[in-house]
Formats: structure tokens, C-alpha cells, sequence
């Protein structure tokens, strides 16, 4: 009986925990000024906030009857996927000039998200040399 | 028994109200979103905010039947996350 009403009050305090993370992330994703800082915000919904409701719903399951781990797979999945779409987010930024540009690398001609061979083949030169 | 279980519903219906929030706001930003990245990013939120529901509903209704619901539209969230962002980078997905 007092293990249920621990698990109760646990469960509760992670679906706090986990709504107030997606609020301040998605108020974040609103209010931003710039799209590199409005990036960083939503990332904390995808691994604070649905993994404490994830951690949530295993406490749940683990007070009132069956027992599962399922969620601890969709946790998982959801922080390894998270910093690749961010990553990918952040190069189509970098790729569509949305923001500042990074500093030219110092050997080769361009960054390769930047680059787009078909407007003149003179940034990427040896490739086009070694074509022709 | 009964003050920890009022608390859970109070706590499941603040967190009800914070992800339904949180859908409307992204989709604020995915409708006035001035570049392409924040589109596909609020679009990313909303696929992890309705994530969130349905693990919310699991809870509510105190069944398993959700995790596979939950586990598709994670993997499909991710893959279009990442088809998207690939088809502004290259302009095409499978090269």
C-alpha cells in the first residue's frame, strides 16, 4: 500500500517534471530571435521532457500492474536520433545562409555543405579536373 | 491513497494541457517560421510533442498498447526529420 502511494507520487512528479521541460522548450521555439538559437530549445523537449514521461510510464507500470521496459527503447531511440536531426537542421541553417556564416576551413577551398558544384566548377577544382 | 491519487490527476492534466500547448505553439512557428530549418524543426516538435500524447493517453488509460504506437511515430519522425533536411541539402533523398 505505501509502495503504491510512492509510485503514485513519483509518476506525478515526472509528468510535472517532463510537461514544464516541454513548455520552456516550445516557448523557446517561439521566442527565439535567430534559427541557430531557436535549434537548441526543442532539443530538451525530445530528451528531458518526453524521457521523463517515457520514465513516467515505466513507474506506472511498475506500481499498478504488469511490469514493462518497453519504454526504455523508445528512450533510447529518441537520444540517439535527436542530436542527428539537430545536426542535419543546423547544416540546412549553415547550407540556406540563414545564419552567420562560419569561417572558410583553412585548407580546403569550401565547406562541403556550402559547396555547390553545378554554379561554376571553380570551388571544387581538383574534382573537376580529374573529370575532364 | 486518495490525496496521491487527486495529485496524479492534477499532474496528468497539467501535463495534457502543456503538450496540447506545446503543439499549438510549434505550429505557430512552423506557419510564421522565416527560413526553411525552423519548418522542418517545428515540424521535428511536433512529431516528439504528439509522441508525448500518445505516452500521456497510455498512462490515462493504463494499458500497453501504445509502446508500438509510440515506437513508429518515433522512428517515422526521425526519418522524416532527416529526409526533409536531405532534400534541402542535396535536392534529392536517395542519391
Amino acid at each position: 500500500m505505501s509502495g503504491e502511494i510512492i509510485g503514485t507520487y513519483a509518476v506525478a512528479i515526472c509528468l510535472l517534471i517532463g510537461a514544464g521541460f516541454v513548455t520552456v522548450g516550445v516557448i523557446g521555439l517561439l521566442k527565439f530571435n535567430d534559427p541557430m538559437t531557436r535549434l537548441h530549445a526543442p532539443t530538451k523537449v525530445g530528451t528531458i521532457g518526453i524521457g521523463m514521461l517515457l520514465l513516467a510510464s515505466m513507474i506506472h507500470s511498475f506500481t499498478f500492474g504488469q511490469t514493462s521496459l518497453h519504454e526504455l527503447l523508445i528512450m533510447s531511440f529518441l537520444f540517439v536520433t535527436a542530436p542527428i536531426s539537430a545536426n542535419f537542421i543546423a547544416k540546412v541553417n549553415i547550407h540556406r545562409r540563414a545564419c552567420e556564416t562560419p569561417p572558410e576551413p583553412p585548407r580546403d577551398d569550401t565547406w562541403s555543405t556550402l559547396n555547390s558544384p553545378e554554379n561554376g566548377r571553380s570551388t571544387s577544382g581538383d574534382d573537376a579536373e580529374k573529370a575532364a | 491513497m486518495t490525496a496521491a491519487t487527486g495529485f496524479l490527476d492534477v499532474a496528468m492534466i497539467i501535463a495534457f494541457v502543456a503538450l496540447a500547448a506545446g503543439q499549438i505553439l510549434s505550429m505557430v512557428r512552423l506557419t510564421l517560421g522565416p527560413t526553411t530549418g525552423d519548418r522542418i524543426l517545428a515540424l521535428d516538435t511536433m512529431v516528439i510533442n504528439a509522441l508525448g500524447l500518445v505516452v500521456l493517453l497510455g498512462i490515462y488509460q493504463g494499458v500497453q498498447i501504445y509502446f508500438e504506437v509510440s515506437l513508429l511515430i518515433a522512428m517515422l519522425g526521425f526519418v522524416s526529420t532527416v529526409a526533409l533536411a536531405r532534400f534541402i541539402l542535396r535536392g534529392d533523398i536517395i542519391e
